[in-house]
């Protein structure tokens, strides 16, 4: 259950436990020092390269030998990637930015709050010092949090080769457990989150065998108000209950509810019967199924608390930002003049200065 | 006096190295050894039929690669049984490697050395080897079905059946006015310490002479046992355990086949060896324990007196039973706890699965026996309306009882006999240490808030510092350190510290300048070994005699040259003084260079020794016939039976009512050890052993599919608490000296865990109204549970 | 920018390193600048322990749960284990070696694990440690909770973890008394500490 490997590895260490290491086999090394370099090695290494970049789910696999990537191309030395995009639109993630450096930037947590919800509960600080949040999704752990965080939202996958560049949103990205949609050749280049609109509120749940463990269930929840502060729209993203995060939209069975009195019990029922749950050793599936939809019910009322705590009813002084369906296109969402980007800097003094473009 | 030391909260001494970096373990030597891998199997019963290494052969950095025909004739032979019983009818150990078959996965089957470990896993990976898969036998009760066998020559899967009686339960229990009769169910965990097993070998081909640096809790029994293997003389053989990080029981188990197949290939090659054991392989091939199914029959009267007990379990020890009974005997006896049984029986079915074996891990067998009895006593509360404090308090031997004898045999074949306690005290500081009595207030308080929560409880008592023996060596250099050697090794229970405190009180001498060695043969070659909480009490206790015999010594000395009778000196500060008149006196340093009659002046200690020196009887030989040269002396403590310990713990949970998850609120403990030779030492032990006891009653648990693989191999999955998962837990002592021996104490390694499950067990029981037979229980499985109600209280047969 | 130039390492145009081929990593340890021509895959702890003997980061599971490993990477508590040690070239590691005095006077942290019995058999410690120092110059003045979740994430089997906690926060009230960075290499003249 503990993120290092992901989730989805249990039964294939289980039924392979004999002889198997813990040192990882060879491969060819890449570092390339350009994105050009990147993408060039990526080409030419099709189906045998593998991008390194945090490693904190790539490394496991590799030294238990349960991956043995011909070749590995790792994104430390890159000089670029590494930049956060804060716009009046969206948050826009690249590919070597860490877990911990999204969570802890303020404009991201101003921006999108859902971002610092789910990534608290990611592992631990020590883990999210070098994990990416880019390839956390790129793994597509059904268990793992940011990217139920990409489909609650909305947002979309960048990936780049010497072919070109597409874009690709969440809901076609994850296929399944640890199965996302980049292709032999390619290179996610970043994660883009669209902003969520006025008396929008989010909140992320779970619950875990140990603190920080991949959890037995969890519950992203994004819930739009209308102006007398009742449900207009709300949505659901399950992580760790089926192969992908598992989206329900809940606006049917919750629109017009006042957000102090909500009724879930529907939105909890039809969760419960949309998600697909397994048994393993930890939980059973019955459990995980009763688990989601307990989360489900109190992350929604964090959820509407948030989103009523962002304006008074009827007031309307709060800043008008487009809802998260109006974003710019997919695709469009290089950075603009309006954004504020960081790159690390300083890393010796293992703090992160800002920077503002 | 110097300030008395035994008792006080001295700081470690182990400490600064440790922290600095500057340990050294088993893995931080030998950097330039060839190192091993081991193909281990990837099913649990199998016939090996073919070993294909042509791939292996051409990975860089190869060596060597040794399967089972390659060994020599002694090292085709089964590894030992320990522990030999009379009951123990049908005994198997494994192969160094597989001869054939292999019985459980993580079996070693072939050995491979490489220049590193990459080669090597390397090479392993480019293997094949063919199986014939057969019948894997998983879980107790399969076993004792016998439906498939695990070793075909032992048609019933059982190795020992066991019985020992107090009295006449079934009669007891038939004349009982109440009876009631259940069954329990304890999962396997295992000790799984941070620190992997790992053995070092050089091998001297001028001396021809073999060190072995291993990660163990026996150094001089793995000694032997090296050199029975090697057929070397035991004088060409020694054995250092490291800096160990951790044992928890599974590295008192000895020899491991690769503490005979790296010194093996060691002298083989000629070239420096190494295993270092990886966290995979330490959970399918490194011991596991706890496993057991157990039935329970108690009769009792209208108090909850415990009129006779009926006890039979099924212990799974796995694929092999080279440790023999201990573990289901410590059990057997160990369940009996602070209750005064005049009934008992209990019964055992020792058996085999296709599973890795099982030796002690911390608590041995207790953990399971307290599980018994407290969640025994609990029933018989519940059934009869009656407070669980109340029904153990009239069930308890009372202190003018002891010492106790049973007339039951314990693990060291001695009688099973307490020699001192005070139960009911304990649990007064126990029920005022938890506010037991005012909980029902904090319970309505919760319910007013719509949060469940539950209070429980469990006692037990721990046989410990068991024999036969062990020794001590004191010696006072010249330079004025004081060496202290003992034969057994640590583990992190701060030997070094308590021993040199011991010493440091006897001789009146800084504790800084007493140095103390464990487990290294070069030092002290007669031991037993780490375990059954037995190191402050055995070695503690040879220790002070050593140090008691080394005090005599140098009052003998000094009295002969100050010219001052012996009852007329005291030792203080390093120096033996004359009392009343401190200035006349003489260094310690002094008298250890008088003590030897060659006296060459090397430094100015013996120079000022040489101005005492009396004139020699010219017709007694300078040393005399019951003396010897050096201010030293060496001892063995052996005690006639076993010292026991005890303690009760008491734990509120709280349960989340939507979730079911477990949270504890508040953890209190009552320990007695006797007399506490460093009170922070027995609190981080009391401490660690009840985050163990956490992790058993509420995260680990050995999930064995029903084809024998382990699906939890890793610690992703083997659920060792964190920080966050351990409560804070608040310490009361009671301090009942053993009579046993000089120092009064009782062991302390193993004590936290013993009631931990039974204790969490009874809370969430009291929390949830469900009754609790099984642990560990997850928040799913508790959730399942409260899905089946409703469960009526007072189950059994009134 | 957090890579230099250095002639003979690993990087390459798409040809890269074939496998098993060595390569030179260079990297800063405690201060010092240290490099061994390795594997790519060579594991940054093993890379630490065995190429340059810095034995004091220990491996207990080597896929990244129980924390043993820990080390700083530009000040920041990483996994050795789930780090090559070529992905690290350029940047700079600090180890347990690297934290107590040049006289061999303990780090306020590794002081404080021995004033509150931290530690037992001392196998996780530099793990503990080496995550604690990270920790604190996050969290200057944490509370016990924030300890505890700052804590977990490195596995003890010996302690209970009570002690490590009490360390922890004895270490944050030293520090914070001397304003020295949990992470540099004790200085007793400058901190005033014993």
């Amino acid at each position: 259950m503990c993120r290092a490997v992901g989730s989805g590895t249990t039964a294939e260490s289980a039924s392979d436990t004999g002889d198997d290491g813990v040192k990882p086999p060879p491969f060819a090394y890449h570092a390339p020092r350009t994105e050009e370099e990147a993408l060039a090695t990526l080409g030419a290494l099709g189906e045998d390269g593998k991008v390194l970049a945090g490693g904190q789910s790539l490394i496991p696999l590799l030294n238990m030998r349960l991956a043995a990537p011909p070749a590995l191309v790792d994104l430390a030395r890159l000089e670029t990637l590494d930049r956060i995009a804060v716009t009046d639109t969206h948050v826009r993630v690249e590919a070597r930015v860490t877990h911990e450096r999204l969570r802890r930037d303020e404009r991201v947590a101003a921006a999108v709050p859902l971002l610092r919800q789910a990534l608290d509960w990611v592992a631990h600080p020590v883990i999210r010092n070098r994990g990416t949040s880019v390839g956390s999704i790129a793994h597509a752990d059904p268990a793992a949090e940011l990217p139920a965080v990409l489909a609650l939202l909305g947002g979309w996958m960048q990936l780049r080769s010497v072919e070109g560049e597409r874009t690709v949103e969440a809901g076609d990205y994850l296929l399944g457990p640890l199965e996302s949609d980049t292709r032999p050749g390619e290179l996610v280049v970043a994660a883009t989150f669209p902003r969520p609109g006025v008396r929008t509120g989010t909140a992320f749940e779970e619950l875990a065998r140990r603190h920080g463990d991949y959890a037995m269930a969890g519950v992203g929840v994004r819930v739009t108000l209308d102006a007398d502060h009742h449900v207009g729209d709300a949505s659901a993203a399950f992580i760790g209950v089926g192969g992908t995060a598992i989206q329900v939209e809940l606006t049917e069975v919750l629109r017009g509810q006042p957000y102090d009195a909500l009724d879930k019990a529907e939105a909890i029922g039809l969760a419960r019967a949309s998600i697909d749950p397994t048994a393993d050793i930890h939980a059973t599936a019955g459990y995980r199924r009763h688990l989601a939809g307990v989360l489900l019910g109190r992350a929604l009322e964090t959820a509407v608390r948030h989103a009523a705590g962002q304006a008074p009813p009827d007031s309307g002084s709060a800043p008008e930002g487009p809802g998260p369906t109006e974003s710019a296109a997919p695709g469009s969402a290089a950075p603009g003049s309006a954004a504020t980007e960081s790159a690390p800097t300083g890393h010796a003094s293992g703090g992160y200065r800002e920077e503002t473009a | 006096m110097t300030t008395r030391m035994v008792g006080a909260p001295v700081a470690r001494s182990e400490d600064p190295r440790l922290l600095r970096g500057e340990g050294r373990f088993l893995d931080d030597l030998g950097h330039d050894a060839y190192q091993v891998a081991i193909l281990r199997s990837p099913h649990a019963h199998a016939r090996i039929l073919d070993i294909d290494v042509t791939d292996a052969l051409e990975v860089d950095g190869l060596i060597a690669i040794h399967t089972f025909e390659d060994l020599p004739p002694r090292l085709q032979q089964p590894m030992p049984l320990l522990i030999p019983h009379p009951a123990l009818t049908a005994g198997r150990t494994q192969y160094v490697l597989a001869d054939g078959e292999v019985n459980h996965v993580g079996e070693a089957i072939l050995m491979v050395v490489a220049t590193d470990r990459y080669a090597a896993e390397d090479a392993v990976e480019r293997i094949t080897v063919d199986y014939e898969v057969l019948p894997a036998v998983v879980g107790p009760e399969n076993a004792l079905a016998a439906a498939q066998f695990v070793h075909e020559e032992i048609p019933d899967n059982v190795a020992a059946h066991l019985q020992q009686t107090i009295g006449d339960a079934p009669r007891a229990i038939a004349a009982a006015p109440h009876t009631l009769e259940f069954r329990l169910d304890i999962e396997r965990s295992a000790s799984t310490p941070m620190e992997t097993r790992g053995t070092y070998a050089r091998w001297d081909a001028d001396d021809r002479r073999l060190r072995l640096y291993t990660s163990t809790q026996a150094p001089t029994s793995v000694r032997a046992a090296v050199a029975s293997f090697l057929e070397l003389p035991l004088a060409q053989v020694e054995c250092i355990a490291p800096d160990i990080g951790g044992g928890f029981g599974v590295k008192i188990m000895h020899p491991w086949p690769e503490e005979i197949l790296v010194p093996w290939v060691a002298r083989e090659l000629g070239h420096d060896i190494k295993f270092v054991e990886d966290r995979r392989e330490h959970f399918i091939s490194s011991n596991h324990e706890r496993a057991q199914v157990q039935w329970i029959t108690v009769g009792f009267d209208d108090a909850g007196r415990v009129l006779g007990l009926d006890v039979r379990f099924i212990h799974d020890h796995g694929a092999y039973i080279p440790y023999g009974l201990i573990v289901p005997i410590i059990t057997s006896t160990q369940l009996i706890g602070p209750y005064k049984l005049e009934n008992y029986r209990v019964t055992f079915d020792s058996v085999y699965t296709n599973t890795v074996p099982v030796t002690p891990y911390r608590g041995a067998g207790r953990p399971q026996g307290c599980f018994a009895m407290e969640r025994t006593i609990d029933r018989i509360a519940r059934h009869l309306g009656l407070d669980r404090t109340q029904v153990r308090g009239v069930n308890f031997l009372q202190p003018e009882e002891l010492p106790y004898d049973f007339g039951l045999t314990f693990q060291d074949g001695r009688p099973y006999c307490y020699d001192s306690g005070d139960f009911p005290a304990s649990l007064a500081m126990l029920k005022t240490l938890i506010d037991w009595d005012g909980f029902e207030q904090r319970r309505a308080a919760a319910a007013a808030q719509g949060r469940i929560i539950g209070i429980g409880m469990a006692a037990y008592v721990e046989g410990t510092g068991v024999g036969p023996y062990e020794g001590g060596h004191v010696l006072v250099e010249p330079g004025g350190k004081v060496q202290v050697a003992t034969g057994l090794s640590t583990q992190g229970q701060g030997h070094q510290t308590a021993f040199a405190q011991i010493v440091a009180d006897q001789l009146g001498v800084a504790f800084e300048d007493v140095e103390v060695v464990t487990g290294d043969t070069r030092r002290f070659q007669y031991a037993v070994g780490t375990f059954a909480s037995r190191a402050a009490v055995m070695s503690g206790n040879a220790i002070h005699l050593a140090a008691v015999k080394v005090r005599e010594k140098a009052l003998k000395l000094a009295s002969d040259a100050l010219e001052v009778d012996v009852e007329d000196l005291e030792l203080a500060e390093g120096r033996v003084r004359v009392v009343g008149s401190p200035d006349t006196s003489i260094d310690l340093k002094v008298l250890a260079t008088l003590s030897n009659p060659l006296r060459y002046a090397f430094d100015d200690s013996a120079r000022i020794a040489t101005q005492f020196a009396t004139p020699a009887d010219p017709d007694a030989p300078p040393v005399g016939d019951d003396e010897a040269p050096g201010l030293e002396a060496t001892d063995y403590y052996s005690p006639v039976r076993s010292t026991f310990a005890n303690g009760m713990h008491a734990v509120e949970v709280e349960i989340d009512p939507e979730t079911s998850d477990i949270r504890i609120l508040d953890y209190a403990v009552v320990h007695d050890c006797g007399n506490l030779l460093n009170p922070t030492i027995v609190k981080g032990q009391v401490l660690g052993g009840v985050a163990q006891g956490v992790g058993g009653a509420l995260y680990e648990r050995m999930a064995y599919d029903d084809h024998g693989q382990l699906q939890n191999a890793s610690f992703m999955d083997f659920l060792i608490p964190y920080a966050t998962e351990v409560p804070a837990v608040r310490i009361d002592h009671l301090e009942t000296p053993s009579p046993l021996n000089p120092l009064g104490i009782k062991g302390a390694g193993e004590a936290g865990v013993i009631p931990t499950s039974a204790a969490i067990a009874a809370a969430i029981e009291d929390a949830t109204g469900i009754v609790i037979d099984a642990m560990p229980i997850s928040p799913s499985q508790l959730h399942e549970r409260r899905l089946a109600r409703p469960v009526t209280a007072g189950e059994g047969t009134p | 920018m957090s890579t230099t130039d250095h002639a003979a390492t690993a990087t390459t145009s798409p040809g890269g390193t074939p496998s098993g081929t060595d390569v030179e990593v260079v990297v800063t340890v405690n201060g010092v600048p240290r490099s061994a021509t390795v594997p790519a895959r060579r594991l940054l702890s093993d890379f630490l322990r065995h190429d340059l003997r810095l034995t004091g980061t220990h491996v207990g599971c080597e896929h990244g749960v129980c924390g043993a490993c820990t080390v700083l990477l530009d000040g920041a508590p990483v996994r050795s284990c789930l780090a090559f040690a070529v992905s690290i070239h350029g940047r700079e590691i600090t180890t347990i070696e690297g934290l107590a005095a040049d006289d061999g006077t303990l780090h306020p942290v590794q002081q404080a694990f021995q004033d509150e019995h931290g530690l037992q058999c001392g196998y996780c410690t530099p793990g503990f440690v080496m995550s604690a120092c990270g920790f604190l110059a996050d969290e200057p003045a944490p509370d016990d909770q924030t300890i505890r979740e700052g804590m977990s994430g490195n596995l003890c089997r010996c302690t209970g973890y009570a002690g490590i906690l009490a360390a922890v926060k004895q270490a944050a009230g030293a520090l914070r008394t001397t304003g020295a960075d949990p992470r540099a290499k004790h200085d007793p003249a400058a901190g005033g500490q014993r």
